[in-house]
């Protein structure tokens, strides 16, 4: 029921893309998320299709799981494509029920938000998708550290993430039980209109919020024990540092986005 | 009511590379009015195997009949399995959810469908049962009370729901000396004060459940080990360290003594028993 929920979506390996330093994925993604806004011709998708395809493959993530990613947006890309085919003004190519026209430029319009959606949807969950939930806050925390001088709290707002993700499967875990102890006394958690639910959420939710301040409170008390006090002088176990494979793959990026930028005058 | 379990099988996340056997080829009849001890190590399946008693969980092959009906079909009316099998889980206390221990204890009875009156009455009864003046505490907050009292309570809101078979997982984990007493008292006390409720007592603790039951279960790797009153069990003391279990410090102590050529030839659960053997071996040596 709930224990076979994946947290993120990470899926593990041991490949280039996966070693790569969290850093640099990070801003590789927002150099893809940029790229596809460049883009303004449909030829130029061939060359995004082409590096994040490459970037897949390298990573050996099957397809099946990167399909599945896309799977919730798929009413978004569908109301988009919609929308813009109908209400683009320009020449008429052919109209349904008489009133709703689609436009040849609609239709361009379309296709064209529906290809860069997907593309955005799939380029950002190859990051989830081979980075930690670890790696990945780490990564944030250094690339935060900068801002940190106009009050960005870069090492808490990692701390928070840090700890709310180790806290998911043990909140899971905890609501499985709960759930089992109601339903042991005759609690229903399955039938009943919409009000009946939410009532019967009742008796799952109180013990479970009791149950996380007083893990929050037991967690508070065991950090400072151990005398944290946040990140200030904080040094780390493992240090994030750049590797060959990181200025390849930046140079591969940044010769990508150049000639996305040159094909805008083709 | 009686539990007849016949060839069950447990595996989680089947087809998986997750894949567990909790339980395989578990045999078992349990009679009305037995006082059953469930024992075993951390992961040896007791846990699911009392789900599956209750119906919170199906089990991928087997059959579970209870007083005639077997609950692992389709179709079968999960309230009146869970009206007749009261399961108390591990920690209970964490499930209390109510502003008021009265309200929390109506919980189950209400979710039964009895009338006001009747789930008065019960909550009543059930608070008496595990000890607590209803008086005192059946308007007090269930977080205000001591650890002790509010496992109590939580226990008692499975009494209320009147179950036919009890079955408590680790009912005394995480108490003091005092507290772990005052619940195995109690325990004992609703063993004898009913003769047609059966009850199941999961533990890992041999000092527990020693004395309390007519039978004993040995759970390991999801089978059934061994099976007897707890004597015929404890005198398989090599085999149960060998599965990560022991036997009482006292059934232990005679053992040693018996090692280094004293004669004591019983097995013994309790100190007083322990002590009655030893008073009479001196006896003899005696003479």
């Amino acid at each position: 029921m709930i224990g076979n929920v994946t947290i993120g979506q990470y899926y593990p390996g041991n490949t280039v893309i996966h070693r790569l330093d969290p850093r640099l994925k990070i801003m590789a993604t927002f150099l893809f998320i940029i790229s596809l806004f460049i883009v303004n011709q449909f030829l130029a998708y061939g060359l995004v299709v082409v590096y994040l395809g490459t970037s897949i493959l390298l990573s050996k993530v099957p397809l099946k799981f990167i399909i599945r990613g896309l799977r919730p947006i798929l009413v978004i890309i569908i109301l988009t494509f919609v929308l813009n085919m109908f209400l683009t003004p320009g020449e008429v190519w052919f109209s349904i029920f008489g009133k709703l026209t689609v436009t040849k430029e609609g239709f361009r319009q379309a296709s064209f938000m529906a290809i860069r959606l997907t593309l955005l949807i799939t380029g950002t969950s190859l990051l989830t998708l081979t980075t930690s939930p670890i790696q990945l806050t780490d990564g944030i925390e250094k690339l935060l550290n900068p801002f940190r001088k106009i009050g960005v709290p870069a090492h808490e707002l990692a701390m928070m993430m840090t700890i709310a993700l180790r806290f998911i499967p043990t909140l899971m875990e905890e609501t499985n039980k709960i759930m089992k102890a109601q339903m042991a006394r005759g609690g229903d958690f399955e039938s009943g209109n919409l009000i009946q639910r939410a009532k019967s959420l009742v008796p799952l939710l109180v013990p479970l919020f009791i149950s996380a301040f007083r893990r929050a409170d037991e967690l508070a008390m065991a950090m400072e024990a151990r005398c944290y006090r946040g990140g200030e002088g904080r040094t780390r176990l493992k240090v994030l540092r750049y590797h060959k494979r990181d200025l390849i793959v930046a140079i591969f990026s940044l010769g990508y986005l150049a000639l996305l930028i040159w094909s805008r005058g083709w | 009511m009686s539990i007849l379990i016949e060839n069950l099988n447990h595996i989680y996340s089947p087809n998986t590379p997750f894949e567990v056997t909790a339980l395989r080829d578990i045999n078992l009849h349990i009679k009305t009015g037995e006082f059953l001890g469930l024992i075993g190590h951390t992961g040896s399946g007791k846990s699911t195997l009392i789900q599956e008693l209750n119906a919170l969980i199906k089990p991928t092959s087997g059959t579970i009949v209870i007083e005639g009906t077997n609950i692992t079909q389709k179709g079968v009316k999960l309230r009146d399995v869970r009206r007749n099998v009261g399961l108390v889980f591990q920690y209970p206390e964490y499930q209390l959810f109510e502003e008021t221990v009265r309200k929390d204890i109506a919980y189950g009875p209400k979710n039964l469908g009895l009338s006001e009156t009747e789930v008065a009455a019960r909550v009543e009864e059930a608070l008496r049962l595990v000890g607590l003046d209803p008086e005192i505490v059946g308007e007090r907050s269930p977080f205000d009370l001591s650890g002790g009292q509010r496992r109590r309570v939580a226990i008692a809101g499975v009494l209320a729901m009147k179950p036919r078979i009890l079955i408590l997982d680790e009912p005394t984990a995480g108490l003091d000396p005092h507290g772990r007493d005052e619940i195995l008292g109690q325990i004992k006390a609703l063993h004898e004060a009913d003769e047609t409720l059966t009850l199941i007592l999961v533990s890992h603790s041999m000092e527990d459940v020693a004395k309390l039951v007519d039978r004993l279960v040995v759970l390991y790797q999801g089978g059934i080990e061994m099976q007897g009153t707890p004597r015929e069990v404890f005198q398989q003391s090599k085999r149960l360290r060998e599965i990560g279990l022991g036997v009482p410090q006292v059934t232990e102590l005679m053992e040693r003594l018996r090692e280094r050529g004293i004669e004591i030839d019983e097995t013994v659960l309790t100190v007083t028993e322990a002590k009655e053997a030893l008073l009479r071996m001196m006896k003899e040596a005696k003479s």
